[in-house]
Protein backbone atom coordinates (compact mmCIF):
# COMPACT_ATOMS: atom_id res chain seq x y z
CA UNK A 1 0.00 0.00 0.00
CA UNK A 2 1.26 3.52 -0.72
CA UNK A 3 0.80 6.23 1.12
CA UNK A 4 2.31 9.10 -0.58
CA UNK A 5 1.31 12.39 -0.81
CA UNK A 6 2.21 14.94 -3.31
CA UNK A 7 2.02 18.86 -1.81
CA UNK A 8 2.71 21.40 -4.17
CA UNK A 9 4.20 24.06 -2.33
CA UNK A 10 5.26 27.94 -3.73
CA UNK A 11 6.17 31.48 -2.42
CA UNK A 12 8.00 34.91 -3.31
CA UNK A 13 10.47 34.25 -0.74
CA UNK A 14 12.97 31.55 0.96
CA UNK A 15 15.12 31.01 3.49
CA UNK A 16 16.29 27.36 4.03
CA UNK A 17 19.40 28.95 6.19
CA UNK A 18 22.70 27.24 6.28
CA UNK A 19 23.71 26.17 9.33
CA UNK A 20 27.43 27.55 9.27
CA UNK A 21 26.21 30.67 7.83
CA UNK A 22 23.17 31.44 10.05
CA UNK A 23 24.16 35.31 12.18
CA UNK A 24 24.04 36.38 8.68
CA UNK A 25 21.70 34.50 6.84
CA UNK A 26 22.39 32.68 3.92
CA UNK A 27 19.69 30.22 2.20
CA UNK A 28 20.52 26.61 0.96
CA UNK A 29 20.04 26.65 -3.01
CA UNK A 30 16.91 24.59 -2.35
CA UNK A 31 14.32 23.61 0.50
CA UNK A 32 15.53 20.92 2.70
CA UNK A 33 13.87 17.92 3.86
CA UNK A 34 13.67 19.81 7.56
CA UNK A 35 11.64 22.48 5.96
CA UNK A 36 9.63 20.14 4.34
CA UNK A 37 8.42 18.10 6.99
CA UNK A 38 7.85 21.21 9.00
CA UNK A 39 5.43 22.52 6.03
CA UNK A 40 3.65 18.99 6.00
CA UNK A 41 3.29 18.97 9.59
CA UNK A 42 2.11 22.57 9.41
CA UNK A 43 -1.02 21.23 7.73
CA UNK A 44 -1.32 17.77 9.76
CA UNK A 45 0.43 15.81 12.49
CA UNK A 46 0.10 14.24 15.48
CA UNK A 47 2.52 12.20 17.44
CA UNK A 48 1.27 8.97 16.08
CA UNK A 49 2.42 9.65 12.72
CA UNK A 50 6.04 10.86 11.54
CA UNK A 51 6.57 12.07 7.93
CA UNK A 52 9.06 11.14 5.39
CA UNK A 53 10.36 12.86 2.69
CA UNK A 54 10.84 11.06 -0.48
CA UNK A 55 12.00 13.91 -2.91
CA UNK A 56 11.94 17.13 -3.29
CA UNK A 57 11.05 18.63 -7.65
CA UNK A 58 12.52 22.04 -8.11
CA UNK A 59 10.26 23.50 -10.32
CA UNK A 60 11.86 27.22 -10.45
CA UNK A 61 15.30 28.50 -11.34
CA UNK A 62 17.40 29.24 -8.31
CA UNK A 63 17.92 32.55 -7.67
CA UNK A 64 19.06 34.97 -4.66
CA UNK A 65 18.63 38.33 -3.21
CA UNK A 66 19.54 40.11 -0.35
CA UNK A 67 17.68 42.16 2.55
CA UNK A 68 19.15 43.64 5.75
CA UNK A 69 17.23 44.03 8.90
CA UNK A 70 17.40 45.27 12.08
CA UNK A 71 17.83 42.63 14.73
CA UNK A 72 18.14 41.84 18.11
CA UNK A 73 21.72 41.19 19.19
CA UNK A 74 23.16 38.70 21.87
CA UNK A 75 22.05 38.00 25.04
CA UNK A 76 22.67 38.81 28.49
CA UNK A 77 25.08 36.92 30.20
CA UNK A 78 23.97 34.60 33.13
CA UNK A 79 26.04 35.49 35.63
CA UNK A 80 25.55 39.43 35.79
CA UNK A 81 21.57 38.20 36.72
CA UNK A 82 23.05 36.01 39.31
CA UNK A 83 25.10 39.06 40.38
CA UNK A 84 21.93 41.09 40.78
CA UNK A 85 20.24 38.70 42.23
CA UNK A 86 22.95 38.32 45.11
CA UNK A 87 23.43 42.14 45.21
CA UNK A 88 19.70 42.62 45.62
CA UNK A 89 19.66 44.95 43.14
CA UNK A 90 18.29 45.22 38.79
CA UNK A 91 20.43 48.12 38.65
CA UNK A 92 23.56 45.81 36.63
CA UNK A 93 20.56 43.81 34.79
CA UNK A 94 19.80 46.15 32.53
CA UNK A 95 19.87 45.66 28.48
CA UNK A 96 18.10 48.75 25.99
CA UNK A 97 17.28 47.03 22.25
CA UNK A 98 18.90 50.66 20.94
CA UNK A 99 22.29 49.67 22.72
CA UNK A 100 21.73 45.72 21.46
CA UNK A 101 20.20 46.46 17.66
CA UNK A 102 22.73 44.73 15.19
CA UNK A 103 21.86 44.49 11.32
CA UNK A 104 21.93 41.50 9.44
CA UNK A 105 21.54 40.24 6.33
CA UNK A 106 19.90 37.53 5.01
CA UNK A 107 20.39 36.32 1.30
CA UNK A 108 17.03 34.65 0.30
CA UNK A 109 15.92 32.90 -2.51
CA UNK A 110 13.15 34.65 -4.74
CA UNK A 111 10.07 33.27 -6.28
CA UNK A 112 10.57 29.17 -5.59
CA UNK A 113 8.11 26.38 -6.42
CA UNK A 114 8.77 23.12 -5.37
CA UNK A 115 6.87 19.45 -5.36
CA UNK A 116 7.47 17.72 -1.96
CA UNK A 117 6.78 13.75 -2.49
CA UNK A 118 6.23 12.14 1.38
CA UNK A 119 4.54 9.55 2.84
CA UNK A 120 4.29 9.17 6.94
CA UNK A 121 4.96 5.91 9.20
CA UNK A 122 3.22 5.21 12.43
CA UNK A 123 5.37 5.92 15.52
CA UNK A 124 5.49 3.88 18.78
CA UNK A 125 2.53 6.51 20.20
CA UNK A 126 -0.12 5.18 17.75
CA UNK A 127 -2.68 3.97 19.44
CA UNK A 128 -5.41 1.16 18.51
CA UNK A 129 -7.34 3.92 16.67
CA UNK A 130 -5.27 5.66 14.47
CA UNK A 131 -4.14 3.68 11.23
CA UNK A 132 -2.25 4.99 7.95
CA UNK A 133 -5.48 5.72 6.23
CA UNK A 134 -7.49 8.07 8.42
CA UNK A 135 -4.12 10.23 8.61
CA UNK A 136 -3.61 10.11 4.97
CA UNK A 137 -7.42 11.04 4.75
CA UNK A 138 -7.34 13.86 7.04
CA UNK A 139 -4.22 15.51 5.30
CA UNK A 140 -5.48 15.21 1.88
CA UNK A 141 -8.69 16.64 2.64
CA UNK A 142 -6.93 19.60 4.53
CA UNK A 143 -4.38 19.88 1.46
CA UNK A 144 -7.21 20.34 -0.80
CA UNK A 145 -9.11 22.93 1.21
CA UNK A 146 -6.43 24.75 2.07
CA UNK A 147 -6.36 24.61 5.29
CA UNK A 148 -3.53 24.32 7.97
CA UNK A 149 -2.81 24.02 11.63
CA UNK A 150 -0.86 27.34 11.30
CA UNK A 151 0.40 29.01 8.17
CA UNK A 152 3.30 26.86 6.65
CA UNK A 153 6.15 28.56 5.80
CA UNK A 154 9.28 28.65 3.98
CA UNK A 155 11.95 28.28 6.29
CA UNK A 156 11.33 31.85 8.07
CA UNK A 157 7.83 32.46 9.47
CA UNK A 158 7.94 36.03 7.10
CA UNK A 159 7.92 33.77 3.86
CA UNK A 160 4.49 32.27 3.67
CA UNK A 161 4.61 28.93 1.83
CA UNK A 162 1.09 28.42 -0.36
CA UNK A 163 0.13 25.06 -1.10
CA UNK A 164 -1.97 22.43 -2.83
CA UNK A 165 -2.44 18.98 -3.24
CA UNK A 166 -1.42 17.70 -6.62
CA UNK A 167 -3.43 14.82 -7.48
CA UNK A 168 -4.60 12.27 -10.19
CA UNK A 169 -0.45 11.88 -11.12
CA UNK A 170 -0.85 15.64 -12.45
CA UNK A 171 3.20 16.02 -13.42
CA UNK A 172 4.50 19.29 -12.78
CA UNK A 173 7.68 20.44 -14.76
CA UNK A 174 11.05 21.70 -13.92
CA UNK A 175 12.06 24.81 -15.45
CA UNK A 176 14.62 24.32 -18.59
CA UNK A 177 17.47 25.68 -16.89
CA UNK A 178 17.80 22.82 -14.18
CA UNK A 179 18.23 20.16 -16.94
CA UNK A 180 21.44 18.60 -15.65
CA UNK A 181 23.18 16.90 -12.70
CA UNK A 182 23.97 19.38 -9.93
CA UNK A 183 25.54 18.89 -6.51
CA UNK A 184 24.16 21.00 -3.85
CA UNK A 185 26.60 19.65 -1.76
CA UNK A 186 26.47 18.55 2.30
CA UNK A 187 22.63 19.65 2.98
CA UNK A 188 21.07 19.48 6.15
CA UNK A 189 18.58 16.46 6.10
CA UNK A 190 16.86 16.71 9.34
CA UNK A 191 17.65 17.12 13.07
CA UNK A 192 17.20 13.64 15.34
CA UNK A 193 15.78 15.04 18.08
CA UNK A 194 15.87 11.45 19.78
CA UNK A 195 19.68 11.77 19.91
CA UNK A 196 20.32 14.84 21.79
CA UNK A 197 19.14 17.29 18.69
CA UNK A 198 22.24 15.64 16.11
CA UNK A 199 22.21 17.58 13.43
CA UNK A 200 22.37 15.07 10.57
CA UNK A 201 23.43 15.81 6.66
CA UNK A 202 22.68 14.07 3.45
CA UNK A 203 24.69 14.95 -0.39
CA UNK A 204 22.00 16.36 -2.29
CA UNK A 205 22.73 16.02 -5.50
CA UNK A 206 19.46 17.33 -8.50
CA UNK A 207 19.07 15.87 -11.42
CA UNK A 208 16.99 17.02 -14.01
CA UNK A 209 15.48 19.13 -10.71
CA UNK A 210 14.69 15.94 -8.89
CA UNK A 211 16.22 15.30 -5.76
CA UNK A 212 15.79 12.06 -3.88
CA UNK A 213 16.13 12.25 -0.16
CA UNK A 214 17.69 9.53 1.35
CA UNK A 215 15.97 7.66 4.44
CA UNK A 216 16.87 9.66 7.48
CA UNK A 217 18.83 6.80 8.93
CA UNK A 218 20.43 5.58 5.23
CA UNK A 219 24.22 5.33 5.58
CA UNK A 220 24.80 8.13 3.52
CA UNK A 221 23.35 10.52 5.89
CA UNK A 222 26.07 11.66 8.03
CA UNK A 223 26.00 13.14 11.46
CA UNK B 1 -10.06 34.64 28.55
CA UNK B 2 -10.81 32.13 26.20
CA UNK B 3 -8.79 31.65 22.44
CA UNK B 4 -10.14 32.56 19.21
CA UNK B 5 -11.91 30.22 17.34
CA UNK B 6 -12.06 30.84 13.66
CA UNK B 7 -9.35 31.12 10.99
CA UNK B 8 -8.33 34.62 9.55
CA UNK B 9 -6.50 36.03 6.76
CA UNK B 10 -6.36 39.59 6.38
CA UNK B 11 -5.09 42.14 2.90
CA UNK B 12 -3.85 45.64 4.37
CA UNK B 13 -2.97 48.17 2.12
CA UNK B 14 -1.21 51.30 3.08
CA UNK B 15 0.24 54.39 1.76
CA UNK B 16 2.87 56.62 1.99
CA UNK B 17 2.85 60.27 0.87
CA UNK B 18 6.66 62.07 0.14
CA UNK B 19 8.41 60.00 2.75
CA UNK B 20 10.06 56.76 4.02
CA UNK B 21 8.28 53.76 5.15
CA UNK B 22 11.32 51.64 5.80
CA UNK B 23 14.78 52.61 5.22
CA UNK B 24 17.39 49.69 3.96
CA UNK B 25 20.12 49.67 6.23
CA UNK B 26 22.24 47.86 3.34
CA UNK B 27 21.59 51.10 0.65
CA UNK B 28 22.44 54.27 3.58
CA UNK B 29 18.42 54.21 4.46
CA UNK B 30 16.93 54.17 1.17
CA UNK B 31 13.98 53.01 1.18
CA UNK B 32 13.21 49.37 0.95
CA UNK B 33 13.66 47.89 -3.30
CA UNK B 34 12.72 44.53 -4.58
CA UNK B 35 15.46 44.53 -7.02
CA UNK B 36 13.74 42.74 -9.61
CA UNK B 37 10.83 44.20 -9.69
CA UNK B 38 11.59 47.98 -8.35
CA UNK B 39 8.68 47.69 -5.92
CA UNK B 40 9.15 48.72 -2.39
CA UNK B 41 9.04 46.65 0.29
CA UNK B 42 8.32 46.63 4.06
CA UNK B 43 9.55 44.29 6.38
CA UNK B 44 7.26 41.99 8.41
CA UNK B 45 9.05 43.31 11.42
CA UNK B 46 8.63 47.11 10.45
CA UNK B 47 4.53 46.53 10.62
CA UNK B 48 5.36 44.42 13.57
CA UNK B 49 7.43 46.84 15.49
CA UNK B 50 4.35 49.63 14.53
CA UNK B 51 1.74 47.80 16.36
CA UNK B 52 3.46 46.86 19.41
CA UNK B 53 3.94 50.65 19.94
CA UNK B 54 0.50 51.45 19.16
CA UNK B 55 -0.48 48.47 21.92
CA UNK B 56 1.67 50.10 24.11
CA UNK B 57 0.16 53.43 23.87
CA UNK B 58 -3.42 52.42 24.27
CA UNK B 59 -2.91 50.00 26.63
CA UNK B 60 -0.38 52.22 29.00
CA UNK B 61 0.06 49.72 31.86
CA UNK B 62 -2.64 47.53 31.72
CA UNK B 63 -2.56 44.45 33.55
CA UNK B 64 -2.13 41.97 30.67
CA UNK B 65 -0.61 44.35 27.65
CA UNK B 66 2.91 44.44 28.57
CA UNK B 67 5.10 44.76 25.62
CA UNK B 68 8.04 42.49 25.72
CA UNK B 69 9.83 44.12 23.01
CA UNK B 70 9.69 47.81 23.96
CA UNK B 71 12.05 49.85 22.70
CA UNK B 72 14.24 51.10 25.89
CA UNK B 73 12.91 48.20 27.63
CA UNK B 74 14.97 45.25 29.49
CA UNK B 75 14.32 41.85 28.50
CA UNK B 76 15.96 40.09 31.45
CA UNK B 77 14.33 41.95 33.46
CA UNK B 78 11.11 40.93 32.00
CA UNK B 79 11.69 36.66 32.28
CA UNK B 80 13.01 37.89 35.37
CA UNK B 81 9.23 39.06 36.94
CA UNK B 82 8.27 35.84 35.30
CA UNK B 83 10.48 33.67 37.42
CA UNK B 84 10.23 36.01 40.29
CA UNK B 85 6.42 36.17 40.30
CA UNK B 86 6.42 32.28 39.84
CA UNK B 87 9.10 31.68 42.63
CA UNK B 88 10.85 29.44 40.16
CA UNK B 89 15.24 29.20 40.63
CA UNK B 90 16.57 29.87 37.26
CA UNK B 91 18.79 27.51 35.58
CA UNK B 92 21.05 29.01 32.99
CA UNK B 93 20.40 28.33 29.35
CA UNK B 94 18.03 25.32 30.00
CA UNK B 95 14.30 24.92 30.24
CA UNK B 96 13.15 24.07 34.33
CA UNK B 97 13.45 20.38 33.86
CA UNK B 98 10.14 20.47 35.40
CA UNK B 99 7.80 20.35 32.12
CA UNK B 100 4.93 22.05 34.62
CA UNK B 101 6.83 24.31 35.66
CA UNK B 102 8.32 25.32 32.02
CA UNK B 103 4.86 25.26 30.90
CA UNK B 104 4.12 27.54 33.73
CA UNK B 105 5.92 30.57 32.91
CA UNK B 106 5.36 30.78 29.33
CA UNK B 107 1.82 30.84 30.17
CA UNK B 108 2.73 33.73 32.22
CA UNK B 109 4.87 35.49 29.64
CA UNK B 110 1.83 34.40 26.94
CA UNK B 111 -0.70 36.20 30.11
CA UNK B 112 0.88 39.29 30.54
CA UNK B 113 2.28 40.59 27.34
CA UNK B 114 0.44 41.08 24.36
CA UNK B 115 3.04 40.66 21.86
CA UNK B 116 4.49 37.60 23.10
CA UNK B 117 0.56 35.80 22.46
CA UNK B 118 0.19 37.85 18.94
CA UNK B 119 4.11 37.53 17.98
CA UNK B 120 5.37 35.11 19.82
CA UNK B 121 9.18 35.15 21.35
CA UNK B 122 12.30 32.80 21.60
CA UNK B 123 12.67 33.19 25.41
CA UNK B 124 15.44 30.92 25.23
CA UNK B 125 18.02 33.41 26.76
CA UNK B 126 20.48 32.97 29.68
CA UNK B 127 17.08 33.12 32.19
CA UNK B 128 15.17 30.59 30.00
CA UNK B 129 11.09 31.33 29.14
CA UNK B 130 10.75 28.75 26.48
CA UNK B 131 9.53 29.28 23.15
CA UNK B 132 6.21 30.84 21.91
CA UNK B 133 4.78 30.34 18.04
CA UNK B 134 2.37 33.51 17.95
CA UNK B 135 -1.07 33.14 15.77
CA UNK B 136 -0.03 36.26 13.72
CA UNK B 137 2.07 35.75 10.71
CA UNK B 138 2.73 38.58 7.96
CA UNK B 139 4.44 38.93 5.00
CA UNK B 140 6.63 41.35 3.53
CA UNK B 141 4.40 44.01 2.15
CA UNK B 142 5.31 45.01 -1.63
CA UNK B 143 4.43 48.36 -3.14
CA UNK B 144 1.70 47.65 -6.35
CA UNK B 145 3.30 49.36 -8.93
CA UNK B 146 7.55 49.97 -8.89
CA UNK B 147 8.80 52.79 -6.77
CA UNK B 148 11.35 55.60 -7.64
CA UNK B 149 13.04 56.82 -4.44
CA UNK B 150 13.84 60.34 -4.39
CA UNK B 151 17.63 61.79 -3.12
CA UNK B 152 16.44 64.84 -1.55
CA UNK B 153 19.25 67.15 -0.11
CA UNK B 154 18.58 69.43 2.61
CA UNK B 155 21.04 71.96 4.74
CA UNK B 156 21.21 72.18 8.14
CA UNK B 157 21.87 76.52 9.34
CA UNK B 158 24.49 75.15 12.54
CA UNK B 159 27.10 72.83 12.29
CA UNK B 160 27.93 70.18 15.26
CA UNK B 161 31.54 70.38 15.95
CA UNK B 162 33.45 74.34 16.63
CA UNK B 163 36.15 73.35 14.26
CA UNK B 164 33.59 72.91 11.22
CA UNK B 165 32.20 76.92 12.49
CA UNK B 166 33.71 78.39 9.16
CA UNK B 167 31.56 75.81 7.47
CA UNK B 168 28.86 77.84 8.55
CA UNK B 169 26.11 74.56 7.30
CA UNK B 170 25.61 70.97 7.26
CA UNK B 171 24.24 69.61 4.04
CA UNK B 172 22.11 66.30 4.77
CA UNK B 173 20.27 63.72 2.65
CA UNK B 174 17.26 62.57 2.96
CA UNK B 175 15.60 59.70 0.98
CA UNK B 176 11.83 59.95 -0.07
CA UNK B 177 8.86 58.07 -1.77
CA UNK B 178 6.99 60.37 -3.76
CA UNK B 179 3.83 57.59 -3.79
CA UNK B 180 3.59 54.25 -2.83
CA UNK B 181 0.64 52.02 -2.23
CA UNK B 182 1.69 49.06 -0.01
CA UNK B 183 -0.07 45.55 0.35
CA UNK B 184 0.59 43.21 3.32
CA UNK B 185 -1.08 39.99 3.73
CA UNK B 186 -1.67 38.27 7.16
CA UNK B 187 -2.49 35.21 8.40
CA UNK B 188 -3.91 33.95 11.78
CA UNK B 189 -3.89 30.45 13.19
CA UNK B 190 -6.91 29.75 15.31
CA UNK B 191 -4.80 26.60 16.46
CA UNK B 192 -1.73 28.56 17.57
CA UNK B 193 -4.33 31.04 19.50
CA UNK B 194 -5.45 28.48 21.73
CA UNK B 195 -1.51 27.94 22.57
CA UNK B 196 -1.19 31.35 23.38
CA UNK B 197 -4.53 32.48 24.55
CA UNK B 198 -5.15 35.17 22.31
CA UNK B 199 -8.23 36.62 22.36
CA UNK B 200 -11.39 37.90 20.86
CA UNK B 201 -10.34 41.38 22.50
CA UNK B 202 -6.53 40.69 20.94
CA UNK B 203 -8.38 40.01 18.11
CA UNK B 204 -10.22 43.59 18.03
CA UNK B 205 -7.11 45.56 19.52
CA UNK B 206 -5.34 43.95 16.44
CA UNK B 207 -7.47 45.60 14.13
CA UNK B 208 -7.84 48.57 16.00
CA UNK B 209 -3.61 49.40 15.88
CA UNK B 210 -3.79 48.17 11.76
CA UNK B 211 -6.41 50.57 11.70
CA UNK B 212 -4.47 53.61 13.54
CA UNK B 213 -0.94 52.77 14.29
CA UNK B 214 0.50 55.26 11.29
CA UNK B 215 -1.59 57.95 13.27
CA UNK B 216 1.18 57.61 16.20
CA UNK B 217 3.93 57.02 13.99
CA UNK B 218 4.76 60.41 12.88
CA UNK B 219 8.31 61.86 12.17
CA UNK B 220 10.44 63.54 9.91
CA UNK B 221 11.64 60.40 7.98
CA UNK B 222 8.25 58.73 7.39
CA UNK B 223 6.14 61.69 5.58
CA UNK B 224 2.69 60.75 5.26
CA UNK B 225 1.28 57.12 5.94
CA UNK B 226 -2.09 56.10 6.00
CA UNK B 227 -3.81 53.20 6.56
CA UNK B 228 -5.85 52.75 3.57
CA UNK B 229 -8.17 49.17 3.64
CA UNK B 230 -7.98 46.10 5.68
CA UNK B 231 -9.71 43.37 4.22
CA UNK B 232 -10.62 40.23 6.62
CA UNK B 233 -11.98 36.93 5.56
CA UNK B 234 -12.69 34.62 8.38
CA UNK B 235 -13.21 31.02 7.94
CA UNK B 236 -16.17 29.15 10.23
CA UNK B 237 -13.75 26.51 10.49
CA UNK B 238 -10.99 26.84 13.19
CA UNK B 239 -8.51 24.97 10.37
CA UNK B 240 -9.70 27.09 7.28
CA UNK B 241 -12.60 26.29 4.80
CA UNK B 242 -10.42 27.71 1.56
CA UNK B 243 -7.00 27.94 0.72
CA UNK B 244 -5.05 31.94 2.18
CA UNK B 245 -4.01 32.27 -1.26
CA UNK B 246 -7.02 31.91 -3.49
CA UNK B 247 -8.61 34.25 -1.11
CA UNK B 248 -5.59 37.11 -1.42
CA UNK B 249 -6.74 36.77 -4.84
CA UNK B 250 -10.46 38.40 -4.22
CA UNK B 251 -8.70 41.06 -3.88
CA UNK B 252 -7.72 43.31 -6.63
CA UNK B 253 -5.61 46.38 -6.34
CA UNK B 254 -5.15 48.38 -9.96
CA UNK B 255 -4.57 51.69 -11.41
CA UNK B 256 -7.85 53.44 -12.65
CA UNK B 257 -8.55 53.44 -16.20
CA UNK B 258 -7.01 55.74 -18.29
CA UNK B 259 -4.49 56.49 -15.67
CA UNK B 260 -1.94 53.39 -16.91
CA UNK B 261 1.66 55.00 -17.70
CA UNK B 262 1.40 57.67 -15.29
CA UNK B 263 2.97 57.63 -12.09
CA UNK B 264 0.74 57.01 -9.41
CA UNK B 265 0.66 59.73 -6.47
CA UNK B 266 -2.38 59.74 -4.56
CA UNK B 267 -4.54 56.90 -3.70
CA UNK B 268 -7.44 57.92 -5.41
CA UNK B 269 -5.31 56.50 -8.79
CA UNK B 270 -6.45 53.13 -7.66
CA UNK B 271 -8.95 50.91 -7.78
CA UNK B 272 -9.22 48.82 -4.87
CA UNK B 273 -12.09 45.90 -5.73
CA UNK B 274 -13.31 43.24 -3.17
CA UNK B 275 -14.67 39.99 -5.30
CA UNK B 276 -17.76 38.75 -3.41
CA UNK B 277 -17.77 34.68 -5.23
CA UNK B 278 -16.49 33.92 -1.47
CA UNK B 279 -15.77 30.16 -1.06
CA UNK B 280 -18.29 27.97 1.36
CA UNK B 281 -17.69 28.74 4.60
CA UNK B 282 -15.31 32.37 4.48
CA UNK B 283 -16.51 35.98 5.24
CA UNK B 284 -15.30 38.72 4.54
CA UNK B 285 -15.05 42.41 6.75
CA UNK B 286 -14.00 45.33 5.18
CA UNK B 287 -12.68 46.80 8.62
CA UNK B 288 -12.14 50.18 6.88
Amino acid sequence: MNYGIKLLIWGDRACFTRPEMKAERVSYDVITPSAARGILEAIHWKPAIRWVIDSIKVLKPIRFESIRRNELGAKLPANSITKGIKEKSTAGVIKFIEEDRQQRATTLLRDVAYVITAHFELTDQAGTDDNAGKHLDIFNRRAKRGQYFHMPCMGNREFPAYFELVENDQELDSAPELKGEKDLGWMLHDIDFANDNTPLFYRAIMRDGLIEVPEILASEVKS
Amino acid sequence: MTAINNRYEFVYLFDVKNGNPNGDPDAGNLPRLDPETNQGLVTDVCLKRKIRNYVALEKENTAGFDIYLQEKSVLNNQHKKAYEALEIKHEAKKLPKDVAKARELTSWMCANFFDVRTFGAVMTTEINAGQVRGPIQLAFATSIDPIVPMEISITRMAVTNEKDLEKERTIGRKHIVPYGLYRVHGFISAKLAKQTGFSEDDLQLLWRSLTNMFEHDRSAARGEMAARKLVVFKHDNAMGNAPAHKLFDLVKVSRKDGEDGSPARRFSDYAIEVAQNLPEGVSVQEVF
